[in-house]
């Protein structure tokens, strides 16, 4: 089992969903982050006032998968979020020690699906 | 059916019935003279309901300019002043600021608990509209002086010292300046200052007593790099268009009838609000290389501010003028005074208020006109340089004396009560701290 976190771009969530979709990974997290990389942030200026290098809004997704699906769901995310451009984001891949569905009380592996 | 006759709750309710139509027939001979103008009662009421709408609006104004921790205590002083200036206001307020003069200073407590403060006009403020109509109009603006000078001290004063402070300086300050400016006798009135709307006695008052408050209170921790920029910009426009809206009454209103004065400083009002706002664009494009949405509500805030005491004496030429001078002074003030001084006037309403309203009533020394209106004065530029002075001198006596009372006002305070909220109640926010509320929940 793997845990994947990828930060990408807000505009490209819909497109990662749906290359996700078409690999039949249905189980995603999605939470609004802010960040920033080497690009930094875009400075904002409030009454002649400089905000210097703020963070960026991003979005985070969190998929956990069982090992076959890694590739197509590493594979999505990065069909579905380049643009080509600095501030495209990043993919980790982590391992999963463990994964417990709640309503039945299933470990591991069948929790996952 | 005949039952019903009998019974006697009907005959009770009949009686009750012809009672109270008798009684308001008598009760309606006895507190409607024939001197109160319907028209001018009707405009009058709804700019004191414009008006009153104001202090909520400054309260969305400066509440979306603070951090989020600290939304609900700015809405909550303005809320207050609602409350506490109106009890103050129509026990003894009201009657220091209108009341019978005493030696041009103060108004005398002759009318405490608005005693003699009836439905009949009152002939030395407006004819034509029952006293307490004028009172209550008058009420609002007492409530939103010192609600503008709560942007000076945001984010860092005791919610009780707050309340203490605010009933004082309404009673030492804005009460007496009031009189001086508006009250019959009140010696800057016999001089022939113009001050339509309130440009000394409301802003000029109120910046310079915000300038004073920053500089007791001293800057929020973190100040200048440390404090997060405004955590609700929509808030922020929401409260500038609404300010924009009920202004039309503390200007229209301000001709105390509904005709051609009311109808003159209604558009100049509209013109000089948008004509800063534009200027400010303006400049933050040629400094900034972009135009920002705050500072275009900012710069209209501005106009209209300066536009206050001019708009009984001026045309739309004037208004104009007025607009984009007080964009440029502002500006000025919030982007190089305030980082020059260092002082942390948090929602600059020294930098907007103060030097707008000083800007306004000089700028009425310039380009009034008795073409607007008879009763008033020609300024510098239709002939009069007297009044430039007139204007000038009521400028400084307005600011040395705000600015004295509400220094002293608050280190007195410092002294007795403590005016700053303690480090940890600053750094957790002054909604937790001061009301043990949250403006806004994460879950759920």
């Amino acid at each position: 089992m793997k845990y994947i976190i990828a930060i990408i771009q807000p505009d490209r969530l819909d497109e990662v969903m749906a290359k996700l979709e078409e690999q039949e990974i249905h189980l995603v997290t999605v939470t609004p982050v802010m960040g920033r990389g080497r690009q930094k942030g875009i400075s904002e200026i409030y009454r002649s006032h400089k905000e210097a290098g703020s963070l960026l809004r991003k979005v985070k997704l969190e998929i956990a998968v069982n090992e076959e699906f890694v590739k197509p769901a590493v594979d999505a995310i990065l069909e579905g979020a380049r643009t080509g451009h600095v501030g495209d984001g990043k993919i980790f891949v982590l391992d999963l020690n463990g994964c417990i569905r709640i309503r039945t009380g299933e470990k591991s592996c069948p929790a996952i699906g | 059916m005949l039952k019903v006759f009998k019974s006697p709750p009907f005959w009770f309710f009949a009686a009750f019935l012809l009672f109270t139509v008798i009684a308001t027939v008598v009760a309606a001979e006895e507190i409607t003279p024939a001197a109160v103008d319907t028209g001018d009662t009707a405009w009058l009421l709804t700019s004191s309901a414009l008006v009153l709408m104001m202090t909520p609006a400054l309260a969305f104004f400066y509440g979306g300019l603070v951090r989020r921790k600290n939304v609900l205590s700015i809405l909550m002083q303005c809320f207050m002043l609602m409350c506490l200036i109106t009890v103050q206001w129509v026990l003894f307020g009201y009657s220091l600021s209108f009341g019978p003069d005493v030696k041009g200073i103060i108004g005398g407590l002759d009318w405490f608990g608005l005693k003699g403060v009836g439905l009949a006009p009152n002939p030395a403020y407006a004819a034509t509209v029952p006293h307490q109509a004028f009172m209550i109009f008058q009420a609002m603006f007492a409530i939103i002086t010192p609600a503008l000078i709560l942007g000076a001290f945001a984010e860092r004063m005791k919610f009780s010292t707050f309340c203490v402070f605010s009933l004082l300086w309404a009673t030492l300050v804005y009460d007496p300046v009031c009189h001086w400016v508006w009250g019959v006798g009140g010696f800057l009135r016999a001089d022939g200052a113009l001050d339509f709307a309130g440009g000394t006695v409301v802003h000029v008052n109120a910046g310079i007593a915000a300038l004073a408050s920053a500089l007791v209170l001293g800057k929020r921790h973190g100040y200048p790099d440390k404090i997060s920029p405004p955590h609700n910009l929509p808030f922020a426009v929401l409260g500038a268009g609404l300010l924009w809206f009920g202004w039309f009454g503390f200007n229209g209103g301000s001709a105390l009838g509904s005709g051609s004065l009311a109808t003159n400083a209604f558009v100049v009002t509209h013109v000089a609000a948008a004509a800063a706002g534009l200027t400010w664009a303006l400049l933050d494009w040629i400094f900034n290389s972009r135009s920002t949405v705050l500072g275009i509500i900012t710069g209209a805030v501005g106009g209209l501010v300066a536009i206050t005491p001019a708009a009984g004496f001026v045309n739309v030429i004037g208004a104009l003028w007025i607009g984009l001078g007080v964009s440029v002074f502002c500006y000025m003030a919030v982007a190089l005074l305030k980082v020059k001084f260092g002082y942390d006037d948090s929602l600059d309403a020294f930098g907007v208020h103060g030097i707008g309203g000083i800007w306004g009533a000089l700028a009425t020394g310039l380009w009034a006109t008795k073409a607007v209106n008879p009763a008033g004065a020609d300024g510098l530029f239709y002939g009069n340089p007297a009044q430039f002075l007139i204007q000038f001198k009521a400028v400084i006596i307005t600011a040395v004396y705000s600015f004295v009372v509400t220094f002293v006002l608050l280190k007195v305070l410092t002294a007795v009560m403590g005016v700053r909220a303690s480090q940890q109640d600053e750094r957790i926010g002054l909604d937790l701290s001061q009301h043990r509320e949250a403006g806004y929940t994460v879950l759920e």
